[in-house]
């Protein structure tokens, strides 16, 4: 038998993973990966409690987080590209200066 | 064990797997395919919680929109393919400290009673217009400063990648 537990250890471990490939990751793009499977854990997590305590909120902060991703991705893909652009680069052990 | 819990098995653990293959793979082409499937899993997920919109919303906008846009710009920056470094073990040990903490924490909390009771899916699933309506009603506002959100984000887009930042 599934239960609530189960849908919030596979969001708890998707989420560990994630931190784990934001700290271990120099790679701008797979640490920004990884912070997209963080989000969709937190997802996971939220559309398990609206199941099983039958509150549809939940499901309504879900369709707002996914929106907010998109926009995130968009600008945040935006600023990786105009960094290569400078400094050759998406190594975050290169890109060490805020200076352009 | 019925189909429900055999496909959660499956997709879950199937879902694990992608995701220590995002983060394991050198090349960045590997890694975001892997996030592809990720996000298919996560829509099958969703679906087995009966949360039927927001599968599609998954499978559209991530699985579609959003991995798009990582393989274009993977394609466009052109990195060299598996640059060869050494592990660094210092941030090895950093991942594993501060993942192993959080599936402590994770576990502290999910012993809770008040969590484990939660046991039987309450009510009936809930349908596209349970999740739509109070979009129109009670998150009406929440709404419009999205749609202004994703004019800003758009606006900023365009101003970032213009040549020279004048």
């Amino acid at each position: 038998m599934v239960t609530l537990n189960h849908y919030l250890w596979v969001s708890g471990l998707l989420f560990a993973l994630g931190i784990a490939g934001i700290v271990l990751r120099r790679n701008a793009l797979v640490i920004f990966m990884a912070l997209e499977m963080n989000l969709n854990a937190a997802n996971l997590a939220l559309v398990a409690f609206a199941r099983y305590n039958h509150v549809v909120d939940a499901q309504v902060l879900v369709f707002f987080i996914i929106a907010i991703a998109a926009a995130e991705v968009a600008v945040g893909l935006a600023i990786i590209v105009a960094l290569f652009r400078r400094k050759q680069t998406v190594s975050v052990d290169e890109l060490n200066s805020m200076r352009l | 064990m019925n189909v429900h819990d055999i496909l959660f098995w499956v997709f879950s653990i199937a879902m694990l797997v992608c995701g220590v293959m995002v983060i394991a793979h050198r090349n960045p082409v590997n890694s975001a395919m892997s996030l592809v499937l990720l996000f298919a899993f996560m829509a099958g997920l969703f679906v087995l919680l009966e949360a039927f919109f927001l599968a599609t919303i998954q499978v559209l906008v991530y699985a579609g929109a959003v991995m798009v846009l990582f393989l274009f710009v993977i394609m466009l920056l052109d990195i060299r393919a598996s640059v060869l470094k050494r592990l660094r073990w210092l941030g090895l040990v950093g991942a594993l400290l501060v993942s192993g903490l959080l599936v402590w924490e994770i576990q502290q909390v999910l012993r809770q009673p008040a969590v484990e009771s939660a046991v039987e899916a309450k009510g009936l699933a809930l349908g596209l217009s349970d999740v739509v309506k109070p979009l129109f009603t009670q998150y009406m506002l929440p709404v419009q400063l999205t749609a202004l959100l994703l004019l800003a984000a758009m606006v900023g887009v365009v101003l970032l990648s213009k040549r020279d930042l004048q």
